[in-house]
């Protein structure tokens, strides 16, 4: 029965890990129902982006308080970790800090994570603080309620918790506090167990430790379910960013196939296809529902945070107007989920469900506010660019469904009519010189 | 106006079988908009001051698609990019300047991809460049000592990550460049962009150009300088909403330069 607690821990680990396994699959299936996008050029840049934005965190700390925060929650999180790798093999094993024998370092070590545990501690109360009482403005608004706003504070309790567990772990590990080196801070929380008996205190850091790491793998499979995945796409998602200028919109390449059709003064408009040449559905243009977007722009729903960075800089936001970045990506990854699991209930095909992303998720009134300034895809941390799934559903109003509003659709007409989106006569465009 | 300006097209060109430096890409708003006509002519006015040999297309020339783009009409913008870029190369251009962002933006990034390769500059990078060559001074003048704050326009801006030409061109006039709390990479739209420009705004609690005027009126500027015949117009009707056009001018980078030499 001596090995009862390996066998348990293998298990929690086994469970814990597969699970997890098994909605990072569905995650890269989700992601994949986009369309293909090439983003296999310029390689070192892609690299370089990902080492600077998502490992260096330079755009974060743009605001200095959230940014210095979360770099010490960030930092915390990775070497904190590092103990993890200790813990599983101390769990399989039956070991008790195995990496203890290497002496002077490991000390240092632990007293590395003790100090970062404190400050993510601190942080993380502060995040709390500024989301539930100081109320930042950015946490508050229409797209932050229920499951949303409920979401984050989860994050930070879930946080809160590991680090105490972590500490109390330290604290009543009788052997570790004899050895007085290392216990930086876990030294001043021992004596709060001082006066239980040793077994007492014995069972306290077995149930802290055993706490510990099944809380971590408790939040690795609750991360799937958050807007937290941003701790792992985040790497994925500054990589895949794009490199163009932020100004450059792509060109649909099905579009250019039809222009250069209609402007080849050769090509016979009667003629008959030649077989094997065309397709036969003509295709979509524009987007009214997650498949018809790219895998990036999918990948940049799961990646978001809903930090808000997004709409606290959208000038269509700060002015009263209904549409937020933010919510643009939130309701693409919630249709985009809904759809995963349409598929996950109809045996790998989705079954048309008699929903959308837009008009069920976003409006039109959403999507024409937008002055496509790219102050939102400047103010992402992560690389994420709302406004390209914003002109995509543009793309669809206009070239599928002809539901420009009636302003825009004068501008149009003109610009057809006369080379202008004005009704000036285009004989008339040197005028101004003799004015 | 009495005085000639000197505004040679590429036909002209074509006809002497000479190619021009440069072609000055006039725009929509630089050709029709009376305010923007403004500004087109103290650019020209600068060129031929700095004589630099350049031509227009005039009737020639066509919008280049930015705002049906913007708007989702991907179809009409690659009508009219196609046709363009066929006229462009027609006449063998290698070097574009323009006054409009929107136009330089569009023909800058999304031209080559349709066959449209030039080397495109915005008029203030392009004043920049004949200042540094000598070939243009500027004196301060009559904006010697002003407080003077830029607007970014998002199109040269953070869509081009464009900063600095403007700025320079401001501090070259002996002026206080004074920013506002959203400038640069974080500057603050003035409404007009994405096709917002022909369109009623969706229902709010201020207009943008409005918020953004107040950013401007806070920092108690004298001039506020554009660089992007839209945002002249949205931030001038701003001030005009604030009822401070008598005594804060929006003005152009090219108009500060020629008024101060008194063009």
């Amino acid at each position: 029965m001596s090995y009862l607690p390996n066998i348990l821990f293998a298990m929690a680990l086994i469970i814990g890990v597969g699970y997890f396994v098994k909605n990072v699959k569905k995650l890269i299936r989700n992601i994949k129902l986009g369309h293909d996008v090439d983003v296999s050029d310029n390689k070192s840049q892609r690299w370089k982006n990902m080492a600077m934005i998502a490992l260096g965190q330079t755009k974060m700390i743009r605001r200095p308080i959230a940014g210095i925060l979360h770099v010490i929650v960030y930092v915390g999180f990775i070497v904190i970790n590092i103990e993890v790798l200790e813990i599983i093999i101390d769990g399989l094993f039956g070991t008790h800090r195995l990496f203890s024998a290497i002496g002077k370092p490991y000390d240092v070590l632990i007293g590395i994570f003790e100090i970062l545990a404190v400050l993510v501690f601190i942080s993380v109360i502060l995040f709390w603080m500024r989301r539930n009482m100081i109320k930042l403005k950015r946490f508050w608004k229409p797209e932050m309620t229920s499951w949303p706003k409920n979401d984050g504070n989860f994050i930070l309790y879930f946080e809160m918790v590991l680090m105490t567990l972590f500490l109390v772990m330290n604290a009543t590990d009788v052997h570790f506090q004899n050895m007085n080196s290392g216990n930086v801070v876990s030294q001043f929380i021992a004596p709060f167990f001082s006066s239980l008996s040793e077994t007492t205190v014995h069972v306290i850091e077995r149930a802290a430790w055993w706490m510990h790491i099944l809380g971590i793998l408790v939040f690795l499979n609750y991360l799937y379910f958050s807007k937290h995945l941003h701790i792992l796409l985040a790497f994925p998602n500054t990589y895949y960013g794009s490199l163009k200028p932020k100004g450059q919109f792509d060109n649909l390449e099905a579009v250019t196939k039809e222009v250069k059709l209609m402007m080849d003064p050769n090509i016979d408009p009667f003629a008959a296809p030649v077989e094997g040449t065309s397709t036969d559905t003509p295709a979509k243009f524009g987007a009214s529902d997650v498949q018809d977007l790219n895998w990036v722009q999918l990948l940049n729903a799961y990646t978001c945070t809903e930090c808000g960075r997004c709409t606290s800089e959208c000038p269509a936001n700060q002015t009263g107007k209904k549409l937020s970045p933010r919510k643009i990506m939130m309701d693409t990854r919630d249709r985009l989920e809904e759809v995963g699991k349409n598929i996950d209930l109809n045996k790998g095909t989705f079954k048309e469900d008699g929903k959308q992303l837009l008009d069920d998720y976003i409006t039109r009134e959403e999507l024409w506010a937008c002055t496509s300034c790219n102050a939102c895809v400047e103010a992402c941390p992560v690389s994420i660019n709302p406004l390209s799934i914003i002109i995509d559903m543009r793309r669809y109003l206009v070239m599928e469904q002809s539901a420009a509003p009636t302003e825009l659709n004068s501008m149009i007409t003109n610009i057809e009519n006369n080379g202008a989106p004005w009704p000036y006569n285009q004989m008339d465009r040197l005028n101004w010189k003799n004015e | 106006m009495s005085e000639l300006l000197n505004v040679p097209t590429m036909a002209d060109f074509m006809a002497q079988g000479k190619q021009p430096e440069v072609l000055f890409w006039v725009g929509c708003a630089g050709s029709f908009d009376d305010r923007a006509k403004k500004i087109t002519k103290a650019f020209v006015k600068l060129l031929n001051k700095a004589n630099v040999e350049f031509a227009v297309l005039g009737t020639e020339e066509s919008c280049t698609g930015d705002p049906a783009k913007r708007a989702g009409n991907e179809f009409l913008f690659q009508m009219q990019a196609v046709t363009n870029i066929e006229v462009l190369n027609a006449y063998d251009i290698k070097k574009i300047v323009t006054a409009c962002p929107h136009c330089f933006n569009t023909i800058k990034n999304e031209y080559p991809g349709l066959g449209g390769n030039y080397e495109v500059m915005h008029h203030t990078q392009f004043l920049k460049t004949l200042l540094d060559e000598g070939r243009l001074t500027i004196e301060g003048g009559q904006f010697k000592g002003k407080r003077i704050t830029f607007h970014d326009p998002c199109y040269l801006g953070r869509a081009n990550n464009v900063y600095e030409a403007p700025r320079d061109l401001i501090k070259k006039l002996e002026a206080e460049l004074i920013e506002m709390k959203n400038c640069k990479r974080t500057g603050l739209c003035c409404g007009a962009g994405g096709a917002q420009m022909f369109k009623d705004a969706e229902k709010g609690n201020k207009e943008v150009n409005i918020e953004r005027t107040e950013q401007a009126l806070e920092i108690k500027p004298e001039i506020i300088a554009a660089g992007c015949p839209f945002c002249n117009t949205m931030m001038t009707d701003g001030v005009k909403a604030k009822d401070k056009e008598k005594d804060l001018p929006v003005m152009d980078i090219a108009e500060l330069i020629a008024n101060a030499q008194d063009l």
